[in-house]
């Protein structure tokens, strides 16, 4: 990737881990670690990758994304904000009464596709959205985001089954490959390890990669666009709470809010994170 | 009236799906595994590109009618109701009703009516179970005719509809020159004073031969078929309250969360009278000829004249 391309989503990236944490801390609840881990991969998706128009957040020919680990909308409202969809002013009234910004993804917000946020739903949704693309010749691509502990509800792999059978490979389903779910590890909770081999056996081009890595994601995503008569599942292994030191592979920021001294120290690292670009 | 014909709801399900195919072109069809048994297979026969088998994964398929109405087709989604409303709720719930889609459900096999295959396969929650989804509509027709209309009436609203269908063939009474379907408004089928007896899918049949009977025995009853269970006719229930001073329902149903439900709470905030329920009792179905289940389960309407002559007692 391009250096200054990748300079420039590093520091997209970074500026929505603020917003993850600005949002989570104004409306005291929230799911920071799942965010946080998300942020590289959104910022290359809706800056680099993906047909949006925040003018026209309607517009049919537009590519779609379905957040099916809906609990992380923070990170998803923060780029969205920074695309202009929406003020980013407006991140701190995540999860109040009357905002726009619910607690998880509602349809009715512009350039959000799809309300979400029970696991397991949401690639059903963009299996429909992509079948619906080859019914009709359209050329839009269908992007959804599923959680590592998303995907030991069956329905994900009901889904998985329909993408391949049905050969959607306008579809591109990314597994947040973090290894933490609210109980715990995934290795201890209830493990859909491998995951991998999982998603090749259901009949998918499966890719993994490091989520952190612009160029690896870059490359993910370039090689997904060749694939042809079957889904393409991109397995990014993250670090849960990425960005916050304090936060990082620590299960318990799975669903909990910093406090004021928290948050202070979590912005001022992320500031220091966005200096250290600028300079 | 033993040259009646005899239609089951699910055959004008899958045909008028075809026969609308050609004027509204974003309509697709999605099942799961029981395109022979739903009749959307009569549709697929004739529009095999716009046919989807999910195969035997309900939740998949709710998500997947979500996805293809959030990007504008209309998809009809078909399986029994056991299926559809039952094992798919939390789907048709959250990926559906939340985001308020244009999708369409069509459930086949509701209620005891299912027969043979007994109580797994006999739903008699379904209705219960969707008037609980904020924003959904429910349509449950009473015969062919009312059935074909119904369906074109669900494609021209913009929104989620469950639609109810049943296996058995049961009169077809409505003139299909004349019926025009009304989606959310009740049809008075016969005039009466003494009683209402408000009915929904194949029991509306049976409550007009139950008023002949009380007829004959001098009692007046007016019959009133609710086909649009949700958003319910309040007004007519409530005219019909007042008109009558009490009220029977009938529905293949349980008599928990239905018709009968959905009327009684209506009546008890305008007009409050009695409400005699006839529908399943809180028990399972079983296995047996279809027929005789209705009659076992008191669906016919020889108790409904029975139940009738008692609820006007309690006016």
């Amino acid at each position: 990737m391009d250096e200054k391309i990748k300079k420039n989503l590093m520091k997209i990236a970074c500026k929505a881990r603020m917003g993850v944490i600005e949002g989570t801390y104004n409306a005291k609840s929230g799911h920071p670690g799942g965010s946080l881990s998300i942020c590289d991969l959104l910022a290359y998706l809706y800056f680099e990758k993906m047909n949006v128009d925040p003018k026209n957040p309607e517009m049919k020919d537009r590519d779609r994304l379905v957040l099916s680990k809906g609990h992380t909308a923070p990170a998803l409202y923060s780029i969205l904000a920074l695309k202009g969809f929406f003020p980013e002013e407006e991140l701190k009234t995540l999860r109040h009464i009357g905002s726009k910004l619910q607690g998880h993804p509602c349809i009715n917000i512009d350039g959000i596709d799809m309300s979400s946020g029970s696991l397991g739903q949401g690639i059903s949704v963009a299996c429909g959205m992509a079948l619906s693309a080859k019914i009709s010749s359209e050329n839009y691509k269908v992007y959804t985001i599923l959680g590592d502990g998303e995907i030991e509800e069956g329905q994900v792999w009901e889904a998985s089954m329909f993408a391949s059978h049905y050969k959607l490979d306008n579809l591109v389903a990314v597994v947040d490959y973090n290894g933490l779910q609210i109980d715990g590890k995934l290795s201890e909770v209830c493990s859909p390890e491998p995951i991998d081999k999982k998603f090749e056996a259901f009949g998918w081009h499966v890719i993994s990669i490091d989520g952190h890595d612009f160029d690896q994601i870059e490359k993910a995503f370039s090689e997904a666009d060749t694939i042809t008569g079957k889904p393409v599942a991109i397995i990014q292994k993250t670090v849960k709470g990425k960005g916050v030191s304090f936060m990082e592979n620590q299960v318990s920021w799975h669903g909990s809010a910093p406090n004021k001294e928290q948050y202070e120290k979590a912005m001022a690292e992320l500031n220091q994170q966005l200096k250290d670009l600028e300079d | 009236m033993a040259d009646i014909i005899k239609k089951a709801t699910r055959e004008s399900y899958g045909e008028s799906l075809r026969d609308l195919a050609e004027k509204y072109e974003n309509l697709v069809v999605l099942d799961a595994d029981l395109a022979a048994a739903t009749k959307t297979g009569i549709f697929k026969k004739a529009y095999p590109d716009r046919f989807f088998d999910c195969g035997i994964a309900e939740a998949n398929m709710m998500g997947v009618a979500a996805g293809l109405a959030a990007t504008g087709k209309i998809p009809f989604a078909s399986t029994f109701a056991m299926f559809a409303a039952g094992r798919a709720y939390e789907i048709v719930r959250n990926s559906i009703g939340y985001p308020h889609l244009n999708v369409k459900i069509g459930a086949t096999h509701a209620g005891i009516s299912v027969g043979e295959d007994g109580a797994t396969h006999q739903c008699n929650e379904d209705i219960a179970l969707m008037r609980t989804i904020p924003g959904m509509t429910i349509i449950n027709p009473a015969d062919d005719v009312e059935a074909r209309q119904a369906v074109e009436s669900a494609i021209n609203y913009v929104g989620p509809v469950y639609m109810r269908f049943g296996r058995l063939a049961i009169p077809v009474f409505n003139d299909k020159n004349n019926y025009k379907f009304e989606l959310g408004k009740g049809v008075v089928l016969r005039e009466g004073t003494d009683v209402t007896i408000i009915a929904t899918g194949l029991m509306v049949y049976e409550a007009l031969e139950a008023s002949k009977t009380l007829a004959d025995e001098g009692i007046s009853a007016r019959v009133v078929n609710i086909h649009t269970i949700k958003p319910l006719d309040t007004e007519l229930v409530c005219k019909c309250a007042c008109d009558t001073g009490v009220i029977v329902t009938v529905e293949e149903h349980s008599i928990i969360g239905g018709l009968g439900s959905a009327v009684a709470e209506a009546v008890t905030g305008c007009c409050p009278v009695p409400v005699v329920r006839i529908g399943v009792n809180d028990e399972y179905g079983c296995s047996g000829p279809a027929v005789d289940l209705l009659k076992r389960f008191g669906l016919c309407a020889e108790n409904i004249v029975a139940k009738t002559r008692n609820a006007i007692k309690l006016k």
